[in-house]
């Protein structure tokens, strides 16, 4: 137990503890450039989003202009996001958490530098790759044939990258290494079945299991251990007190690693993959809920008797506010995945409400928060405008909020359209509405991205550079 | 062990993620080992060619100049439109999906939710086992129809004319347009437009049921509602 207990503990404030200087440890450079880049890309999926949206409102100010397909720009969305914003953003934080936390450098500094240009290369190819029409019929992975080897390079550079820092520390590690070591494993694999598997091993339905299987591994074993790795670093941190229950951890982590895996058929319910695969799926994905729930617990127990934080400390009101968008998702998760919902939600808005609640309205909050509280301090600056802050909070959570009900709500509406036998074209006019409203509510989304983007170039450039310890005081960063 | 380096590596890294390929993706495939993959040459079947020819005869300049003029000989003649028709509908995969068609369409008929009688018989797993199913084409949303025995239904005019301006056939159709396919009008399909509408043919083209089209009662409602009145009506 006496283990249990040592790893329970927060980590150490590193600034005091560190054997080696802080900038020597944490590439700073690094971290802003990975921020930064990832808020570009950002910018551009939305930007493809909004496209896709007015195209489906008949108001698409590029029509029949082959470049700006919205076909191909939807698919650009879906990978800018995943492999542009997402994984840029999580590797500007992995380069700030590994090192402080393990309190060693990561292997070889040149090497991130390598793996950081290279990977800006896989994102660009691949949005040119499908701009030109050059996408892979695979959900998530469209990356253009031929980059995928070059992808797949660079995953492993990675694992090569970071294993070694956590590799040097003695004894049992901290939950967040947990999630991110699994990750580096994980991430190579999953990416190594989908791509190549379906494309040049199997065919027809068993393409579609081992499909399905790589959608899901992707949020699953890729996002989500990195937003709880980051999770349980920066809110025993910032809260200055340890997870609450080291027991619900263990259970979150080993929960999420065995049944995650094991429901990546769900996506493709009544399809001819054999039936007690598809019960398989469903049974493991309703357990999964169950963990999340520990998960959620342990962290609401941690906040216990600090809520006021949730008011006056914007990163924890972002990670708090992805942990209740976390468990929304998943209890939405456990009855759509049932049977009885996939008759009449599937093929419709639904999905992508939820997918948009997972992805915008957990993991780029948690990014969105973990970029508030890392911008003073990679810049030493506080920031130029708390209110700034505020506007991107409220439009960004009130914005995908308005989206997601709205999408499962019309979701519903489609299904049961669809099932009464009524002609096609009334199913896309029942839509109108809810996807006008749709726009409006991606609209605001961006906008809290734009008083973002304004709020870093303003601290950047506006705000004389403090020392170290003094930008991270006045910001809205410290409770 | 739980919170071992050694533990994480290989039990939830490597062991975890080892039982749910072999659970979730080798065994499908083992289980359907026995089925044939089909390449796309053997994917040509007659009610293709005679959509494929039916292009030839519709748009002649643009079949030409797409994919020539077939050779003399009825042997030679065969094989060239065998050839060709395959050549196109792998074009035409292409095309769809690097279009993303199948992110709005999809390629399956679900056992529930009345589809049956909307789109045909339920989708079974030897149909999708070919070359052009790699990966597969199930799809995942459906803002429009689902495609699967859309081959025969409408005929090659109707889809010129409806991916040149989906508007003029569909009014409310939120689909784009795609006059990349065409030469400046309908009528001018260029090669992208003749392999795309190959595909869409050739989809169900394999089925018993083709040409399959919708089972409407003609409003059954407003029938049943006037019976309803004829009896509240009498005394």
């Amino acid at each position: 137990m006496s283990e249990a207990i040592v790893s329970s503990e927060p980590p150490a404030p590193p600034a005091q503890t560190a054997i080696l200087p802080l900038h020597e440890l944490v590439d700073l450079k690094l971290v802003k450039l990975y921020f930064v880049t990832a808020l570009t890309f950002l910018l551009i999926s939305m930007l493809a989003g909004i496209l896709m949206a007015l195209q489906l409102i008949d108001h698409n100010p590029m029509r029949g202009i082959e470049l700006f397909s919205p076909g191909r720009w939807r698919m650009l969305h879906t990978n800018a996001i995943a492999y542009g914003f997402l994984a840029n953003g999580f590797l500007g934080a992995l380069h700030w958490i590994v090192p402080r936390l393990t309190l060693n450098p990561v292997l070889d500094k040149r090497l991130s530098w390598v793996i950081y240009i290279a990977w800006q290369g896989v994102v660009l190819a691949t949005a040119i790759g499908l701009l030109l029409g050059e996408a892979q019929g695979l959900e998530w992975g469209e990356t253009p044939v031929w980059i995928d080897p070059i992808a797949q390079l660079g995953l492993l550079l990675l694992a090569v990258n970071f294993m070694p820092p956590i590799a040097r520390m003695k004894g049992p590690i901290y939950v967040t290494l947990w999630y991110f070591m699994a990750m580096f494993v994980w991430t190579f694999l999953t990416y190594a079945m989908g791509n190549f598997v379906p494309e040049y091993f199997v065919t027809g339905t068993s393409a579609g299991a081992v499909g399905g299987l790589f959608i899901h591994d992707l949020v699953g074993l890729f996002v989500t251990p990195l937003g709880w790795g980051m999770m349980y670093y920066f809110v025993p941190i910032i809260l200055k007190k340890p997870i609450w229950s080291h027991g619900l951890s263990l259970v979150g982590f080993w929960g999420l690693a065995f049944f995650y895996p094991l429901q990546g058929i769900h996506h493709f319910l009544y399809t001819p993959i054999p039936m007690f695969l598809q019960y398989g799926a469903i049974v493991s994905t309703i357990a999964v809920e169950l963990v999340v729930t520990t998960v959620v617990v342990n962290f609401f127990g941690t906040i216990w008797g600090d809520g006021q934080a949730v008011k006056t400390n914007l990163p924890i009101r972002w990670f708090y506010t992805g942990m209740i968008f976390y468990f929304l998702t998943c209890l939405q998760c456990s009855f759509q995945v049932t049977l009885t919902f996939q008759k009449i939600i599937h093929f419709t808005d639904w999905v992508v409400g939820h997918a948009h609640m997972v992805m915008f309205g957990v993991f780029t909050v948690w990014i969105m928060g973990a970029m508030t509280y890392l911008f003073p301090r990679l810049l030493n600056r506080p920031w130029y405008s708390l209110k700034a802050c505020e506007w991107h909070y409220w439009l960004s959570t009130v914005g995908i909020a308005v989206m997601a009900a709205d999408l499962i709500l019309l979701g519903l509406f489609q299904g049961w359209s669809w099932a009464a036998l009524e002609p096609w074209d009334a199913s896309v006019e029942i839509s109108h509405p809810f996807w006008v409203i749709r726009v409006i509510a991606g609209l605001s989304m961006f906008g809290g991205l734009l008083a973002f983007i304004w709020n870093i170039y303003k601290t950047w450039t506006c705000v004389p550079e403090q020392p170290e310890a003094a930008a991270a005081g006045p910001s809205p960063t410290t409770a | 062990m739980f919170e071992s380096k050694a533990g994480i590596l290989w039990i939830a890294g490597i062991g975890f993620f080892a039982l749910a390929f072999v659970s979730n993706a080798v065994v499908p495939a083992l289980m359907y080992d026995d089925l044939p993959e089909q390449t796309v040459e053997e994917l040509v079947n007659a009610n293709l060619r005679f959509q494929f020819e039916d292009l030839a005869r519709r748009y002649p300049d643009s079949f030409n100049s797409a994919y020539g003029e077939p050779p003399g000989g009825t042997a030679e003649d065969d094989a060239w439109w065998n050839e060709t028709t395959a050549t196109a509908l792998r074009e035409g995969h292409k095309i769809y999906v690097g279009e993303g068609c199948w992110h709005c369409h999809s390629q399956f008929v679900r056992p529930v939710s009345n589809e049956e009688q909307r789109w045909g018989p339920v989708a079974e797993s030897w149909e999708y086992q070919n070359e052009l199913n790699r990966p597969v084409m199930f799809g995942t949303r459906r803002v429009g129809p689902d495609l699967s025995r859309e081959g025969g239904r409408r005929s090659n005019d109707w889809h010129a004319v409806h991916f040149f301006r989906p508007k003029t056939l569909s009014q409310d159709s939120p689909m784009p347009e795609y006059p990349w396919f065409f030469e400046g009008s309908p009528d001018q399909p260029n090669r992208r437009g003749l392999a795309i509408i190959t595909y869409v043919q050739w989809l169900g083209s394999w089925q018993e049921s083709y040409p399959w089209y919708e089972q409407y009662e003609p409003s059954f409602a407003p029938a049943q509602k006037s019976e309803v009145d004829r009896q509240e009506s009498q005394p």
